[in-house]
């Protein structure tokens, strides 16, 4: 199942997502990357089903940009959860998305912040938050060890410790993850941590 | 796909009808909410209620020329807690305050068409709603969403122009019930009635009515799994509103 997770630190703020795509018993690909870079100071990671996944978030980060280039000036972090929740409300009642998301940004203003929205658009912003059967154990390690104003070498070793949980405890647990940060010099990516690598095809 | 959904049809004489019904293949699919949840794997002849998906219990007294509105603080997703610090009591004016508890996203939704109700009406009307009006306009807004209804219970609580205190609460589709001591509503729902019941005398001043709600609201959510994490509580009078936040058993 897929295993969404992130944090806020001292400036920055750090998800994590599995980069399995899986379709029914088979594994399509291990390396999926599920963190999508809303703009410069936004990272958007979403779970649940492919295809409305990929459409929906693409959907937002088009959005995003159109007010960017409309009005000059970007969306700050909480406008664009707002903005998500909204348009997965309206679609509520119609025809939903099953998409989970955790936005992390960055603003001047207000610093890091972490917005958890559920697939039925329950928006909530939080220090910490986590979607799918890994946050069963990411949020108690989180729960157990998160402390505000973490620097980034303690929150990478807290993400790692869930990662080590949810690989030991959870049954069809994904091999690999991805690990990206957003702070005052934008979103990139931080690491993956993989512990199967894809079989390149041979070449014919 | 049918989902069956259990309505609570607001108590007479403090008796209460359950009515089961079968919604319309429009209504949003939250049979993946079933399926995932685990009293439905482990007992599925007793289907979760959406209404107890995320966990609330809001609850709204009345006092001498001032109101108590208090709510628990939990917002969780089925067994899980996502947060311990979520808004469930919003104020439309300065002596007009809503809480609703049921499903969040509707809190949300519903919290955001009614300030914008309300700012429209005070810019037409150039002055605050009073809180009967407000809550018809509540009642109408649930009601037009009769057979695909926002899955909250509101309760409404203001001071009128004489700074009586009013209160009213109604159930998802907007059936009004106005009382003259206490109001409650939420997963939560049937401990607070015997809470407040116990508790409440009529004519408290603020500090009383702060210690009588505060009391019955965490007696109340200590019973019920769903709410609880500390609880909210507002007291208006005509001069002032004061909001606490109570620490109870985190759990």
């Amino acid at each position: 199942m897929e295993c969404v997770f992130g944090l806020v630190g001292n400036g920055f703020a750090i998800v994590a997502a599995d980069t399995s795509a899986v379709h029914s018993i088979l594994l399509h690909k291990n390396n999926e990357d599920k963190i999508m870079v809303l703009d410069s100071h936004k990272l958007v990671a979403a779970s649940g089903e492919p295809g409305d996944r990929v459409q929906f978030t693409e959907y937002v980060q088009k959005n995003v940009s159109l007010y960017k280039f409309r009005n000059g000036i970007p969306l700050t972090t909480a406008a664009a959860a707002n903005f998500t929740r909204g348009e997965l409300a309206t679609a509520l009642r119609k025809n939903p998305y099953s998409v989970n998301i955790l936005m992390a940004g960055y603003d001047n203003e207000s610093g890091a912040s972490l917005y958890y929205i559920d697939y039925i658009a329950t928006l909530h912003k939080v220090d910490k938050g986590a979607f799918g059967y890994g946050s069963y154990f990411s949020l108690s390690t989180m729960d157990r060890h998160y402390r505000s104003d973490m620097s980034v070498e303690e929150a990478i070793e807290l993400v790692d410790k869930c990662i080590l949980e949810i690989r030991s405890r959870l049954v069809i647990a994904p091999p690999n993850f991805v690990i990206k940060i957003v702070d005052k010099d934008g979103a990139r990516d931080y690491a993956w941590r993989q512990s199967v690598k894809d079989v390149t095809t041979a070449v014919v | 796909e049918k989902e069956e959904v259990r309505l609570d049809f607001p108590p007479s004489h403090r008796r209460r009808l359950y009515l089961v019904l079968s919604l319309p293949s429009t209504f949003p699919d939250f049979s993946s909410v079933r399926k995932s949840s685990k009293l439905y794997s482990e007992n599925p002849k007793f289907p979760m209620s959406i209404f107890e998906y995320n966990g609330s219990a809001v609850v709204a007294m009345v006092g001498k020329n001032c109101f108590a509105i208090a709510s628990d603080r939990r917002l969780g997703v089925q067994l899980q807690t996502i947060a311990t610090d979520f808004q469930r009591i919003s104020k439309i004016h300065d002596r007009v305050f809503i809480g609703l508890s049921g499903l969040a996203t509707d809190v949300q939704t519903l919290y955001q068409r009614l300030v914008f109700r309300h700012k429209l009406y005070q810019l037409r009307e150039e002055r605050d709603m009073k809180p009967e009006t407000f809550a018809s306009l509540v009642s109408a807004i649930l009601y037009e969403k009769r057979f695909g209804p926002y899955l909250c219970q509101p309760v409404i609580a203001g001071l009128g122009d004489d700074n009586k205190p009013f209160i009213c609460t109604m159930d998802s589709i907007g059936a009004k019930e106005l009382a003259k001591d206490f109001v409650v509503s939420g997963t939560a729902s049937e401990s607070l009635y015997g809470a407040c019941e116990a508790m409440y005398k009529p004519d408290m001043e603020a500090e009383e009515l702060f210690e009588t709600i505060s009391q019955a609201l965490l007696s109340s959510v200590d019973r019920d799994c769903l709410s609880g994490w500390g609880g909210h509580v507002y007291i208006v009078t005509p001069t002032e509103i004061k909001e606490r936040i109570l620490k109870g058993r985190m759990d």
